[in-house]
C-alpha cells in the first residue's frame, strides 16, 4: 500500500475549495492552512504559461521530517502517510526546518501540525476532503502499489512531475502537466 | 524564470512568518554549548597531559563558566519549545538519525559532569569557602581521585557537543545554507576557539595566557580555512546553494558576515594575537573578547540567514 495524490494542473482553476474544505474538515485554526494553492507564471511575454497547483505535505517516502524528529512524534504509518503524534511532539521545530515544501506549521496549542491525507476519512474508504470537494475533479487519490488504480493509470498515461525532486525526498504528490 | 504566487491560504499574513521559527534562543544556545564544550575540552586535555599546575586558570577557574553557560543554554532551548511540557519525550527514545536526539542525550550526560568539574575545584578557586555538609567533602575527594576518568570521558563528549551544534543545522537539506558538511567542524572549531578565548580571559600566569593565545591563533586559522571552504562549497553546489550564499555575498547579511565575523571575529584577533606573541604590548582581553563576540555573531547569522533559504518559492 502506498497512498499517493495526483493533481491535474491543467484542470485546476485555483478556486481554493480544497483549502477551505481542509480547514473545515480538520478544524484547522483560523489563519493557518494545511494546503494552499500556488500560481506559477513562467516564460516571457507573449508566450507565458500559468500553472495552478494545490500544494500540501508530500508524504515523502524519504521524509526528512521523520528523520530529524528527536522524539519519533513524526512517523510514517502503513500506506506511507506521514503523521505527527501530538503528545509526543515537543515543538522543537526541527521538522519545520527540514521540510523543503514548508508544509508544516506550529499549531497554536504548541504541537506541529500538517496534512494527514485525511487519514480518518481514508480509513473509512472515503477520499480526503480536498479531493472530495474539488469542483473540477482535478485531484485523484489512491494506491500506487495497485497498478490498476486510477492514480497509477494516470501516472502511466500522462506527463507528470513532483516538486523539488532535487531535495531527494521521493514525494508522493504528483502533478500532471 | 518562474514567478510564484500564493493564490490561497499561504497569502494569509499569519502563515509564512511562522516558518521562520527559530529565534534568538537557538543561536544563543549553539554559542553557549560550543563555549562550554571548548572550556571543558581544554580543562580535560590539560588534566590528561598532567599540566594542572601550569594552567590553573583553564582547569580550575574557567570551568566555573561551563555549567552556567550550559544551564542558560538549556533554559533558552526549553523556552524555544512550543510544546514545552512534553520535553521529557526526548528521553523516552533514542533516534540515531536525528542530531537533536543525540544532542539531547549528550547534554543529559554533559550537564552533571560540568557541574561535577566546577564543584571539584570550587574550593581551590575560593579557598575561604566551606561546604555546609560533610558528605560534600567526601564527594569532592572522590571526584578528585577519579578526575582523570572524568577528563577522559569529557574529551569525546565535548567534541560531540561542539560538533553537534553545527550538525544540528547541516542535517536540514531543506535549508541550502545549512546543508553543508563543513558546518559541524566549523562550529566545533569556533567553539574550541571561544573556549580558548575564555581561558585567555581567565589565565592566571603570562605562560598560560600565551599558551592559549597560540592555541587560539591556530584555531582561528583553521576556522578561516573552513569558512573559505564552505563558501567555495556553496559556489560549487546546486542552484539552491548558489542562491543561498548570495545572502552573504552581496545580500542582506554581507556586512554582518564580513565585518563582524571575518574582520572583527577572526582577522583582528589573529593580527592582535600575533603581535602579542611577537612581544608587542596588546591588552590580551581585546582579541579574546572579539573572538567571543565573533563566535556569537556567527551562530546568530547562520541560524537567521539559513531559515531564509529554501528550495521552493
Amino acid at each position: 500500500m502506498r497512498y499517493a495524490m495526483v493533481i491535474d494542473t491543467l484542470k485546476c482553476v485555483g478556486c481554493s475549495d480544497c483549502v477551505v474544505a481542509c480547514q473545515t474538515e480538520n478544524n484547522v485554526p483560523v489563519g493557518y492552512c494545511r494546503d494552499w494553492v500556488t500560481e506559477s507564471v513562467g516564460g516571457t511575454y507573449p508566450s507565458v504559461e500559468i500553472e495552478l497547483r494545490s500544494e500540501r505535505c508530500n508524504h515523502c517516502s524519504n521524509a526528512p521530517c521523520v528523520r530529524c524528529c528527536p522524539t519519533g512524534a513524526s512517523h510514517i504509518v502503513e500506506g506511507g502517510i506521514v503523521l505527527v503524534t501530538h503528545d509526543e511532539c515537543i515543538g522543537c521545530g526541527a521538522c519545520i526546518e527540514s521540510c523543503p515544501y514548508d508544509a508544516r506549521y506550529t499549531h497554536p496549542d504548541g504541537y506541529v501540525d500538517k496534512c494527514t491525507f485525511c487519514m480518518h476519512r481514508v480509513e473509512k474508504g472515503q477520499k480526503p476532503a480536498c479531493v472530495a470537494v474539488c469542483p473540477t475533479k482535478c485531484m485523484y487519490f489512491g494506491d500506487l502499489d495497485d497498478a490498476n488504480s486510477e492514480v497509477s493509470q494516470l501516472l502511466k498515461k500522462r506527463e507528470h512531475k513532483v516538486l523539488a525532486p532535487e531535495a531527494g525526498t521521493q514525494p508522493n504528490v504528483f502533478y500532471l502537466i | 524564470m518562474n514567478e510564484e504566487l500564493f493564490v490561497s491560504g499561504r497569502n494569509i499574513p499569519n502563515i509564512d512568518p511562522h516558518l521562520h521559527i527559530w529565534h534568538w534562543p537557538i543561536p544563543l544556545y549553539l554559542f553557549l554549548g560550543g563555549l562550554a564544550a571548548g572550556i571543558l575540552f581544554f580543562a580535560a586535555l590539560f588534566t590528561i597531559l598532567g599540566k594542572e599546575d601550569k594552567v590553573p586558570g583553564a582547569i580550575k577557574l574557567a570551568p566555573l563558566v561551563a555549567p552556567v553557560a550550559i544551564v542558560i543554554g538549556l533554559a533558552a532551548l526549553m523556552f524555544d519549545l512550543t510544546h514545552m511540557l512534553y520535553f521529557w519525550r526526548l528521553y523516552t527514545t533514542i533516534r540515531i538519525e536525528s542530531p537533536m536526539s543525540w544532542g539531547a542525550w549528550v547534554l543529559m550526560v554533559m550537564t552533571p559532569i560540568s557541574f561535577a568539574w566546577a564543584f571539584m575545584y570550587f574550593r581551590d578557586v575560593f579557598p575561604n569557602f566551606h561546604w555546609p555538609f560533610k558528605w560534600l567533602y567526601t564527594i569532592e575527594d572522590w571526584l578528585k581521585t577519579y578526575k582523570i576518568w572524568l577528563a577522559w570521558a569529557l574529551i569525546p563528549l565535548t567534541i560531540v557537543l561542539g560538533i553537534y551544534t553545527g550538525i544540528l543545522l547541516s542535517a536540514f537539506n531543506a535549508r541550502p545554507l545549512w546543508n553543508n558538511a563543513i558546518l559541524g567542524p566549523l562550529f566545533l572549531t569556533s567553539g574550541l576557539s571561544t573556549g580558548a578565548a575564555m581561558n585567555i580571559l581567565f589565565a592566571k600566569t603570562p605562560y598560560e595566557r600565551h599558551l592559549f593565545g597560540k592555541i587560539d591563533l591556530g584555531l582561528i586559522i583553521v576556522e578561516l580555512f573552513f569558512i573559505i571552504h564552505m563558501i567555495m562549497g556553496y559556489y560549487a553546489g546546486p542552484t539552491a546553494q548558489r542562491e543561498a550564499v548570495q545572502l552573504l555575498m552581496g545580500g542582506e547579511f554581507t556586512v554582518m558576515f564580513f565585518v563582524f565575523i571575518i574582520l572583527m571575529g577572526l582577522v583582528f584577533p589573529l593580527i592582535l594575537e600575533t603581535f602579542e606573541l611577537m612581544g608587542a604590548k596588546v591588552w590580551a582581553a581585546i582579541p579574546a573578547i572579539l573572538v567571543l563576540l565573533g563566535g556569537a555573531v556567527l551562530r546568530f547569522l547562520m541560524v537567521d540567514a539559513g531559515q531564509m533559504t529554501r528550495y521552493l518559492y
